[in-house]
């Protein structure tokens, strides 16, 4: 294929990714509506399991309950959807570092287009061990927002690296900022939605105490992996600035992400601070990640702005 | 939480002010403060990374420039205030791991404590079969201690055999390491910043640089480092190549800059070569040069009314922006009357009636000057340092503004004397920096990840065996065997541990 197929396919399969993304997100959203409207059917049959070798049998239970839930089917339907532009996603992506020769990773599109695939193989992965339809709407949202932001505002044409980007440390720094960003996201979602679960709105949402678990799961999964990020962004900076550490608003910005994020873990056993308030401070923490993506790239000036926009 | 006064006597209030220090409250107000504290430092320009930005925003804003300077807004991260939230937290941090450290070693010598009594309440799974009791709490103990639990055995007084078994104390030693992890990289950061330096110095194609103070454009060191002693070594660079980008996406984009350099040092008999990239320092004992900037330096002749030539040299300029428009001044103090230009190179020309000359890409595609030249004094008899890239023109005269291509001369007006553009020449400024405490902060930040994966990811569980009569049943034949488990961290349970050892004991008993 010539550069100019390669540019076309991968802006197709980002399309194709969105539009399909789209249907799941609808999806979602009817199966929230379903949900609302009646009450999820229990059947008396899954309450005669025995409690014969722990707890694995009433996790069943709950999984059978779930499963009859009205809208199930369109939930289903759009967990597969999302695996699907997942991988379109992914094509698009590899198709995008090949037009240009290097990792996709030179320019703000690229760097969305990617961090929307995060996000969505974070989710994925994640509902490879326990059942997170209902988390599906919340997930797909955000990413259809920033791969919308990704191919209006910020598209660019593919071009060779700038030399401060050509080192394996983007590799290294850029795949775990995203990884973490894509899991902060997710977190983001539930953390939201515990401080409304209380409200009764969507009856299918797992209990309050329930989404804090959650939410403390994944941000004790993308806090070190966002230590690492900032660690090796460090390690990158001393090779190229020479110095590791320069309180350029980038690395602030990932600092202040850091602590508040550091807060929220500190919050989670302290009195007083592990529920609603310690939902706030990941919400908070989500916030400062997206200043530092969006508004340090393109607002602040910055030894970071590779916006190529 | 109830709100306590503080004590009245002394030594009471101390220790209520330390407890409410060393308080996770309070550790995580700090925490707040820390990030809070950090956002004016990425808003506002900073003299550490931007003196000049700063000295603009100041001019611009005659009223709260001031203002934000006497209170530290340009340098937040050396200000008092910023400190005092770091080491406040520090100390809190050092109160609140100290006295956690004692309790973590003694719980590891500590064996884990015995069953409780009633096993059913934590949810554990409960069988039958034929036994004897002490045989299956020695296969659940094999089990246990296989799969790195630690155990103990015990009985309780009416006849109950029972294994307690715990596991996950890496957790603690995780966090531990993760906290003092940190201390160790302030450390790190201060040992940098007390016996480190950093040098700023700009260097023309052909030119060289020893590493002395003098040589130095800007030089800043630590408090205890040595500035008399700089490790001796000297540099020429040999030629500087750049490249930008011709296609249409991102036109005008650096793909390529590079020096060529030769390196002398004492003790190596021979000068060496080296290609410095960005991302490619150079690594001369144990300080680094690293390639942070290029530029233009035109080159020029300038006679003065006698028509002796007082300069003929090439004259670093500044680039101004992306396309390379650069500023620059020359300042000719031997010419009489004194001579001082104001220059604008542009290395692609362009002008247009809004934005003037300026340059259209960075490449020397289409090379001209623009000179705005002065006829008096200089000033620089004053004693007053002046920057060699700044013309005060109080007391001077401006002869006129003339556009010069190469091989051009502009003869001033009323025969003040003539400069004459030559041709140019590349500069590349280089960063050269020492820092003998970061690898402390790298081994101490590596520490830190793995301490904290381990106390995020390890969990601490306690698992209990308990083996004993079927009630109601006549003892010898069959025994009640009962597994339960907790696991400390909320959100989390032993019951895959559960089930796996219910799973394996009764592939081994039965």
């Amino acid at each position: 294929m010539d550069s100019l197929g390669l540019a076309d396919s991968s802006n197709n399969f980002i399309y194709a990714a969105m539009v399909t993304l789209f249907i799941a997100t609808v999806l979602f959203s009817i199966s929230f509506a379903a949900g609302r409207r009646k009450e999820p059917q229990v059947q008396l049959g899954s309450a005669k399991v025995l409690v014969e070798s722990g707890g694995s049998k009433v996790h069943e239970s709950i999984n059978e309950v779930t499963r009859l839930e009205p809208g199930h089917r369109a939930a289903n339907i759009g967990m597969s959807l999302t695996w699907l532009s997942a991988a379109m996603l992914l094509v698009g992506v590899v198709l995008r570092g090949m037009w240009a020769g290097r990792v996709p990773w030179g320019n703000m599109y690229e760097f969305s287009i990617t961090s929307a695939l995060g996000i969505l193989l974070v989710f994925l992965v994640w509902s490879t061990q326990r059942d997170l339809r209902w988390l599906g709407l919340f997930v797909t949202i955000p990413t259809l927002l920033t791969l919308g932001l990704a191919v209006t505002v910020l598209y660019t044409e593919a071009a060779q690296l700038v030399p401060a980007l050509k080192s394996y440390w983007l590799v290294i720094h850029v795949f775990a900022a995203i990884i973490g960003g894509g899991a902060f996201t997710v977190g983001a979602a539930t953390a939201g939605l515990s401080l409304i679960s209380d409200k009764g709105w969507f009856k299918q949402l797992p209990s309050r105490e329930k989404l804090e678990g959650l939410t403390h799961r994944i941000i004790s999964f993308s806090f070190p992996i966002w230590t690492f990020a900032v660690v090796a962004g460090a390690i990158w900076a001393e090779n190229a600035w020479g110095r590791y550490w320069g309180w350029d608003p980038k690395e602030t910005w990932a600092f202040i992400t850091w602590v508040v994020f550091a807060a929220y873990l500190h919050a989670r056993s302290t009195a007083g601070w592990k529920h609603q308030k310690a939902s706030i401070i990941v919400l908070v923490g989500w916030l400062s990640f997206l200043i530092n993506y969006f508004g340090v790239n393109i607002f602040i000036n910055s030894l970071h702005s590779y916006a190529g926009v | 939480m109830s709100a306590q006064l503080p004590p009245l006597s002394q030594r009471g209030f101390l220790r209520w002010l330390w407890r409410q220090l060393t308080s996770m409250k309070t550790a995580l107000i700090l925490l707040f403060l820390l990030a809070l504290a950090s956002i004016p430092g990425s808003i506002l320009p900073q003299r550490g990374t931007n003196p000049i930005l700063v000295e603009q925003w100041i001019t611009d804003n005659p009223t709260l420039g001031p203002i934000f300077d006497s209170v530290g807004l340009f340098d937040v991260f050396g200000s008092p205030w910023y400190s005092a939230v770091y080491i406040l937290l520090f100390i809190s941090l050092i109160g609140c791991v100290l006295p956690r450290l004692g309790l973590h070693w003694k719980a590891m010598r500590r064996p884990p404590p015995s069953a409780p009594k009633n096993l059913s309440r934590f949810g554990g799974g409960e069988f039958e079969f034929v036994g004897e009791p002490e045989v299956i709490i020695a296969r659940a103990c094999a089990i246990l201690k296989k799969e790195r639990w630690r155990t103990v055995v015990g009985h309780d007084t009416h006849g109950g055999h029972w294994v307690a078994a715990e596991k996950g104390y890496l957790r603690e030693t995780g966090n531990l390491v993760f906290h003092f992890s940190l201390i160790l990289i302030l450390v790190g950061v201060a040992i940098g910043g007390l016996f480190g330096w950093r040098g700023n110095v700009i260097v023309r194609e052909g030119e060289g640089f020893s590493n002395t103070l003098t040589q130095y454009d800007a030089w800043g060191g630590g408090r205890l480092s040595s500035a008399d002693s700089l490790p001796e070594f000297s540099f020429t660079l040999e030629s500087f190549n750049v490249e930008f980008e011709r296609g249409n996406a991102q036109s005008g984009a650096p793909r390529l800059f590079e020096a060529n350099m030769v390196v002398d040092q004492p003790g190596e008999p021979a000068s060496t070569t080296h290609l410095v990239e960005v991302n490619q320092p150079l690594v001369i004992d144990a300080a680094k040069v690293f390639l942070v900037g290029h530029g233009y330096a035109p080159k020029l002749i300038v006679r003065d009314s006698q028509g002796a030539v007082v300069l003929d040299d090439a004259v670093v300029f500044l680039p101004q922006d992306g396309n390379f428009t650069s500023t620059g001044v020359i300042k000719v103090p031997d010419a009489d009357p004194q001579l001082g230009f104001r220059g604008l190179f542009l290395p692609t020309t362009a002008v247009d009636e809004i934005r003037g000359p300026h340059s259209i890409f960075p490449a020397p595609d289409d090379i001209s000057i623009f000179f705005g030249a002065w006829v008096g004094d200089l000033g620089l008899d004053d004693g007053v340092p002046q920057s060699i890239y700044t013309l005060n023109v109080e007391g001077m005269t401006q002869l006129g503004i003339d556009p010069l291509r190469i091989g051009q001369t502009w003869n001033l007006p009323e025969g003040a004397g003539s400069i004459e553009f030559t041709g140019y020449e590349r500069w590349a400024s280089f960063q050269l920096a020492y820092d003998p405490g970061k690898e402390l902060a790298l081994i101490a930040a590596i520490l830190a990840i793995a301490g904290l994966s381990m106390s995020l990811f390890v969990q601490r569980r306690r698992i209990w065996v308990k083996v004993g009569e079927v009630p109601g049943r006549i003892s010898g034949s069959r025994v009640k065997v009962e597994v339960a488990g907790i696991a400390k961290a909320s959100g989390h349970d032993a019951t895959e541990q559960v089930d796996r050892l219910v799973e394996l004991l009764k592939g081994k008993v039965l």
